[in-house]
């Protein structure tokens, strides 16, 4: 029945989300840039300067760890009007719904390997020399965290269509995730009987080996293994959840 | 005969009426039961028992009173909707125009729209960009082709949404009375290309309140009363 692949519609279909995204901004790209950063700087003050953290090189540590977030947190932020955004769209033409969510997730992770260049600057600033496990740690963490961020995306994108109130729950939720999550704050300061904890955590083990493979040269398949299975249990879970609510989809909007 | 492209069976349509859950948390928690309760039995039937059968090549317009299901119907056969009960079969690729502006993003310009649009109907970038000129030229629309899709008039939205189905090889044409809101010369214009296409061999599905449209396009028309079907007949009737 289609002429065209799967492989077109999501070209377009990523290529509408990248010009809507910046239709009205004149900056576009150094906002994906600016706000991580401004965010660093806005922590070094508070936790460096005031609270005397000890953390070595603590500003680069702090923007290794700050891009990696800025992905998943927007991929999940932007989740309730990933569906509800595209109303119209639902409403009045057929094609597969899951591919929105796809190419949201699929532009936040362009705009991350578009800013590796300023974590790599910052590396470089500091004289800190990177090492083998980036070679198989970065396209594996890529993969991980995109799974990771595709399900949630999918999930809240088909939920909020039927529970509104997802959208505030979920900017709560996301503020206490970055809090327990060692982004600014190195892994080994939680104290000993929560510590075990981490590897349990969904989104700290990603963390700590985004900063590992460039700040420390380590990559830690234990918390690979982790992260894969959180990846593949949302993923499963978000696919369970869509399609059962899918076929609605046109009749909430 | 030629043979069946659409084919309701027994198909019947409801919505529950969705206010309750999106009257927020708290009242979801403190009146479950009830909410669950209310949320089962407000149903709003659309489409009740139809059975109607379109074939190839046919032009059919659904007539009846605002709200009686004619739209509904149109979701169904596009394929956005899904029955309650019974089945809908169709056969070929759908090209709908459902709704004034119906699939276009507002930000985006009327070219970026017709690229989206084109492949979401199925066909591909080389296909579509093969066509975009005639899309253009057939839409009368010229600079405005450039200008973000909110900018426009209604009267020009809907010369962007016919031109793009109109140009992408449809096999059924679903128009959903857009085609009002444009002026005479155009209107004219759509019913020619119709004419064109049905001589072509393409089903064309039409939901219209003009008599004249009807008249002049469609082989019959369905009667669709009170979410019933009413009774089907050559078109002229009307």
């Amino acid at each position: 029945m289609r002429h065209g692949s799967y492989r077109d519609l999501t070209i377009e279909l990523l290529r509408k989300e990248l010009r809507v995204r910046y239709k009205h901004l004149s900056l576009g790209y150094l906002w994906s840039v600016a706000n991580p950063l401004a965010y660093a700087l806005l922590y070094y003050i508070v936790f460096a300067l005031i609270l005397q953290v000890k953390t070595p090189n603590y500003p680069v540590f702090l923007i290794v760890g700050l891009f990696p977030w800025q992905w998943i947190n927007n991929s999940i932020a932007v989740g309730p009007m990933t569906f509800f955004g595209n109303g119209p769209l639902i409403k009045k033409t057929l094609f597969p719904r899951f591919l929105i969510p796809f190419v949201v997730v699929l532009q936040d992770l362009i705009h991350f390997i578009a800013t590796l260049p300023i974590i790599f600057a910052a590396l470089a600033l500091y004289k800190i020399k990177i090492g083998w496990p980036l070679v198989w740690g970065l396209p594996l963490l890529l993969i991980v965290q995109f799974i990771i961020a595709y399900a949630l995306n999918l999930m809240i994108a088909s939920i909020n269509l039927f529970f509104r109130d997802l959208e505030r729950i979920l900017a709560l939720f996301m503020t206490f995730l970055f809090y327990l999550t060692p982004v600014l704050y190195d892994e080994s300061l939680i104290p000993e009987p929560y510590r075990k904890l981490i590897l349990f955590h969904p989104l700290a083990p990603l963390m700590i080996n985004w900063r590992n493979i460039f700040m420390k040269n380590t990559f830690d398949w234990k918390f690979l293994a982790s992260s894969t299975i959180w990846a593949v249990g949302l993923l499963g879970l978000a696919q369970f959840i869509y399609k059962k609510l899918e076929w609605r989809f046109a009749e909430v909007l | 005969m030629s043979e069946t492209v659409i084919r309701f069976d027994h198909v019947t349509k409801s919505y529950p009426l969705y206010h309750h859950v999106t009257s927020g948390f708290k009242n979801l928690v403190l009146n479950l039961p009830k909410a669950i309760r209310e949320l089962r039995q407000t149903q709003f039937t659309a489409l009740n028992d139809i059975n109607f059968e379109i074939h190839r090549g046919e032009s059919v317009a659904f007539i009846g009173r605002n709200g009686a299901g004619k739209s509904t119907t149109l979701g169904l056969i596009a394929g956005v909707l899904r029955p309650t009960k019974g089945q809908v079969t169709v056969q070929g690729r759908v090209s709908p125009l459902l709704e004034l502006g119906g699939g276009f993003h507002p930000d985006l310009s009327g070219l970026e729209n017709i690229q989206l649009n084109g492949v979401i109907l199925g066909l591909s970038r080389k296909q579509v960009a093969e066509r975009t000129q005639k899309i253009i030229e057939f839409s009368e629309l010229g600079e405005f082709i450039n200008q973000p899709v909110r900018t426009y008039s209604s009267g020009m939205m809907a010369r962007l949404g016919f031109s793009v189905v109109a140009n992408l090889d449809p096999e059924i044409l679903l128009i959903d009375e857009v085609l009002a809101v444009g002026d005479k010369a155009f209107q004219t214009k759509c019913l020619e290309k119709m004419k064109e296409f049905k001589k072509a061999g393409v089903t064309i599905i039409l939901v219209s309140h003009s008599a004249r449209d009807v008249e002049f396009l469609c082989d019959r028309a369905i009667w669709i009363e009170n979410h019933h079907y009413a009774r089907t007949g050559p078109a002229p009737q009307f």
